[in-house]
């Protein structure tokens, strides 16, 4: 079993390494969509020349990467390339360790379920087969390392690799059952980017079906443990960021970190919503808008949290993609770690609506970002409208995927109970709809 | 008889008040002086000096010095004020090393003193009404483009201590210089335009030109040799190059009336002094190059700038002067037509250009002559550069002759988005007979649609680097008396005959910044919040909709209509 993913690593490590060598390098680590204000290599190069010159790094708006983050790279700069191979093989490793273990959860549980007849006569062929569930792993571990927006976020040297690795390794002590390291690496991803915050409930909720808790306002035990988790993120995000304030002595990280994050002060075009909407917006609504994007991440949790109860990988593979749609400065590199999840959930498939319309869209927008880049920036010859379009096609086409993906999981699991082959009162094949 | 006896004592006591030394005295000057390129450079100064404390009196009246600035000094605690107004750029390669030089646009720098508690305020309301005064739109000096440089900008006054927190530097590239500027200079000046060589600065004229400086200098200046009290000294100067060649259909040979359409006829009743030194050094051994008409009535010889130079001097409070004829018009002719080739480039001159192309990236350049045979002397750099174009530090690299040359002191104060500019200040050896290149790279921000100027595409100005420097003079310099020597040699001081200060700066940058679509503010917001709206929807159905099997409905209203018209057709229903 590990034979393939050593393959795998080796093959991503080398397809690395020849493009560090070359004068891709430096083209793609200047690709706005790969690198954004917040984790952008040449920012952190900045942050480290302004420390050698004796100015806070946080003094100018330049550099918006936490203290850990400056203080990792203080010591190995001169390894940056090295570091970066090693997250991202790291990321996969973990990803493929927490696949694989939550398979054969997904299996038992299966298993279980079959039989306590829960499940319709006529599902055979929806029931998951270990033959199917045996490749995804690795399948998983490729669609991460091989996946050219990792490869890309990896060769920019952006630093948003480094918050993947450590929401991967949050996912698999989450799977792993760890109450403890899950909530160190969340209160580290939180830390490093403030959104993961809305991780909390999907990792709480699986950790919950682990210790066989069960979700009620009224059990002692569901409020014992989740207070405990929540108790043991805030400690251990109190005791990062109390450290990051001895490490340089100031607070002034929170405001250049968290208050750039949330008020998005910088306008440099990325995949994201933001920036056009707010190089656009006029004066006094600014605020009021700048709130209404930000909810949207945090806006979703709570009724996913409810829908999904019974499934909270699928709410945090869900929740992540809101994360990578909505954050203030998006960049490749976080879509590529909701990517990672899509082979996961390969038994969709066969419910999904439009998925190849929407790759095409995905794939098609990739390339045109780029040369719509190239055509506003350099030739002249289109305007900011040209690139603002694609990156609007971008995100609906992400939001359908979505979508879909969460329309088919719904629909499966309504199959999975009612039966594959519904009839109607008079006998006839029936319709699902949603009501 | 009581009353003729009054009258008496009347008379008597005017002259008695008259015999009370005058505590302020003005001098005048004019400066011409032919430049390498064959180009003439005029140089008026006025200088108003007033022995009186005009912060710690309360002054109330003024004979020689403006109310205007006497006011604003003593209500803002001001202990230094320097105010430009340029339009057009000093070519230091072809012009020469100038007197005074100023960036193009409007800059201003101000010292405090040590008693103003809230600095930027005093700077606010100072350059707001300084605004005014000049007409000038000095009211855009805010926090982006202020700046408070730490050893570039040392006062050049009396002062015992110069904590750099009391000192603010803006300069505004953009602002255009005109008439409107020129007239409430003028008439800051006693004699106004009315009488002496403030007669020639004709408005038509003076912008008709390449180059055109008009500035303010207030500071406080020793009253004796002593030194233990202090008198503040106004200084107008006004620069302006004429192009000979332009004017004078080929020639290069002018007269007063020639570039200012106006003689002198008297000198300016107030003044102390009023002179006119006409430049008439030449290089190399010929003497007889060129003439002077009227005959000089002496001729000065001073080293100025580490170069030896004579001057003709006419006074224009010499009865003599205006006894011959009525009025003054100094000429100078060529006698043979000059090489203009034999130009010698200044000792210490830069250049500055931005590179690079599309709208994400550039690189800003800046070169540095040393063109000294045998001395390295230090220069002082500063760069102030706007928060849309963010400085990458660690990209700045300074090579001379091929070698990396490192910065022996750097100051350097990054950009906060829309507060406050970059600073960079850099103290860098610059080797004998040598280029230095200072490169350092940005990116273009994309700014919000109501923080462009009008024209956005014409592009934005960044304000010239200044470069100040001590450079060793070629020839020993004596020192002088600064009340006896010209003006145009005092403003600067200078610390020993062997060397020379000076201030230059460099062309101002005109850098493009990506644009949004200014038309589009309604549909980007329609479109971007449909997006949201898209993503909300889908997931509020399925957030909080379950799955059903559609049963078959009883239809709908156009169904129901069908069936009632079939039913009295007699058709069986759908």
């Amino acid at each position: 079993m590990a034979a393939p993913l050593v393959l795998v690593l080796l093959v991503a490590v080398t397809v690395r390494a020849v493009l560090y060598r070359s004068s891709l390098a430096g083209l793609i680590s200047e690709r706005v969509e790969v690198a954004s204000p917040l984790n952008a290599w040449k920012r952190v190069v900045e942050g480290l020349a302004l420390l050698d010159l004796g100015v806070s790094p946080y003094s100018g708006d330049v550099f918006h990467e936490t203290p850990l983050v400056i203080y990792l790279f203080h010591f190995l700069i001169d390894y940056a390339e090295l570091v970066f191979m090693i997250t991202d093989m790291l990321t996969a490793v973990a990803l493929y360790l927490a696949i694989q273990d939550y398979n054969k959860v997904l299996f038992k549980k299966q298993k279980l379920l079959i039989e306590l007849d829960k499940y319709a006569p006529d599902v055979a062929e929806l029931i998951r087969t270990p033959m199917e569930m045996h490749y995804i792993p690795l399948k998983v571990a490729l669609f991460y390392l091989l996946n050219p927006y990792t490869v890309m976020s990896c060769i920019a040297k952006s630093t948003c690799a480094i918050n993947n690795t450590v929401i991967a390794f949050f996912i698999l002590a989450t799977i792993k059952g760890s109450a403890f390291l899950s909530a160190v690496f969340l209160a580290l991803a939180t830390y490093q980017s403030l959104y993961p915050l809305t991780l909390f409930a999907p990792a709480l909720l699986y950790l919950l079906q682990r210790q066989f808790i069960p979700v009620k306002m009224k059990s002692k035990d569901f409020w014992f443990y989740t207070v405990q988790y929540a108790g043991l993120y805030l400690a251990s995000l109190v005791v990062i960021v109390c450290l990051s304030f001895f490490l340089l002595n100031s607070w002034d990280f929170i405001p250049s970190v968290y208050g750039f994050i949330l008020s998005v002060p910088d306008l440099t075009p990325n995949v994201g919503l933001f920036w056009y909407f707010f190089a656009e917006m006029f004066e006094h609504f600014s605020l009021f808008f700048v709130c209404v994007f930000q909810i949207n991440v945090f806006f979703y949790t709570i009724p996913l949290a409810v829908k999904l109860k019974e499934h909270p990988i699928f709410f945090m593979f869900v929740q992540l993609a809101i994360i990578s749609i909505f954050k203030s400065y998006p960049t490749v590199g976080d879509i590529a770690l909701y990517m990672a999840f899509l082979p996961l959930w390969s038994h969709l498939y066969r419910f999904l609506r439009n998925i190849f319309i929407l790759s095409c869209v995905l794939i098609v927008c990739s390339l045109l970002f780029p040369v719509l880049w190239h055509l506003w920036i350099y030739a002249g010859s289109a305007n900011s409208n040209f690139y603002y379009a694609i990156t609007l096609t971008f995100n609906v086409g992400q939001i359908l995927l979505i979508s879909d993906y969460f329309y088919a999981f719904l629909q499966r699991e309504y199959y999975l109970t009612h039966g594959l082959y519904l009839t109607r009162k008079d006998g006839t094949e029936a319709m699902l709809v949603l009501k | 008889m009581e009353q003729a006896k009054a009258l008496l004592g009347l008379l008597l006591l005017v002259p008695a008040l008259a015999a009370e030394p005058l505590r302020d005295s003005l001098r005048e000057e004019l400066l011409l002086s032919p430049l390498p390129s064959g180009d003439l450079a005029a140089t008026f100064q006025f200088r108003t000096r007033w022995d009186s404390d005009l912060q710690r009196e309360g002054v109330s009246h003024y004979r020689l010095f403006p109310k205007a600035l006497g006011q604003l000094i003593s209500k803002y605690s001001v202990r230094e004020l320097h105010l430009s107004l340029t339009q057009g750029f000093w070519r230091t390669r072809s012009w020469g090393q100038p007197y005074l030089q100023a960036p193009a646009g409007a800059e201003l720098w101000v010292w405090f003193q040590d008693s103003v508690a809230d600095v930027d305020k005093a700077w606010k309301d100072l350059s707001n009404i300084l605004s005014g005064i000049f007409c000038a739109s000095l009211n855009f000096i805010d926090s982006t483009n202020t700046v408070t440089p730490t050893a570039s900008f040392k006062p050049l006054g009396l002062a015992n201590a110069t904590d750099h927190h009391f000192l603010r530097y803006a300069v505004l590239p953009r602002e255009v210089v005109c008439t409107e500027n020129l007239t409430p200079w003028k008439k800051l000046l006693p004699c106004s335009s009315k009488a002496g060589l403030a007669v020639l600065l004709k408005a038509e004229r003076l912008f008709h030109s390449s180059y055109h400086s008009q500035a303010v200098h207030i500071r406080p200046i020793c009253r004796d040799g002593a030194c233990l009290t202090s008198s503040w000294e106004l200084r107008q100067t006004l620069t302006v190059v004429f192009d000979s060649f332009a004017t004078g259909q080929g020639k290069k040979d002018w007269s007063l009336f020639k570039i200012f359409s106006r003689t002198l006829t008297e000198a300016c009743p107030l003044a102390s002094q009023s002179k006119i030194y006409v430049d008439i050094s030449s290089k190399g051994q010929e003497n007889e190059l060129l003439e002077v008409t009227p005959a000089p009535q002496s001729v000065h010889e001073a080293s100025v700038q580490g170069n030896r130079r004579t001057y003709a001097v006419y006074d224009l409070l010499d009865p003599g002067l205006f006894n011959v004829s009525r009025s003054l018009n100094v000429q100078l002719k060529w006698k043979r037509p000059q090489d203009s080739l034999d130009l010698a480039a200044p000792v210490l001159h830069a250049q500055r250009y931005v590179s690079g192309y599309g709208l994400q990236t550039g690189e800003i350049s800046t070169l540095v002559y040393n063109t000294h045979p045998y001395r390295a002397f230090p220069v002082l750099l500063l760069e102030t550069v706007p928060w849309y174009l963010r400085l990458y530090i660690h990209t700045l690299t300074i090579i001379t002759k091929g070698k990396e040359n490192k910065p022996s002191y750097i100051h350097y104060q990054p950009a906060q988005d829309r507060r406050r500019p970059h600073l960079l200040e850099m103290l860098i050896q610059l080797p004998a007979n040598s280029v230095t290149k200072i490169t350092i790279q940005f990116e273009r921000a994309l700014l919000k649609w109501t923080e462009y100027t009008p024209d956005p595409n014409h592009g934005f100005y960044v304000s010239p680097s200044v470069l100040s420097a001590l450079v060793p003079s070629i020839i020993a310099m004596k020192e002088e008396d600064e009340e006896l020597s010209p003006l145009f040699a005092s403003l600067f001081p200078s610390s020993d005959g062997s060397s020379y200060f000076v201030r230059l700066y460099t062309e101002p940058l005109l850098v493009n910044l990506p644009t949004p679509d200014f038309s589009m503010p309604y549909n980007v917001i329609c479109l971007t919040c449909t997006v949201v709206a898209v993503c909300y929807g889908s997931f509020y159905n399925l957030l909080t909709r379950t799955f059903h099997v559609e049963e078959p409905s009883r239809g709908g209203l156009a169904k129901r209509l069908a069936n009632i018209i079939r039913k009295m057709r007699g058709v069986p229903p759908l």
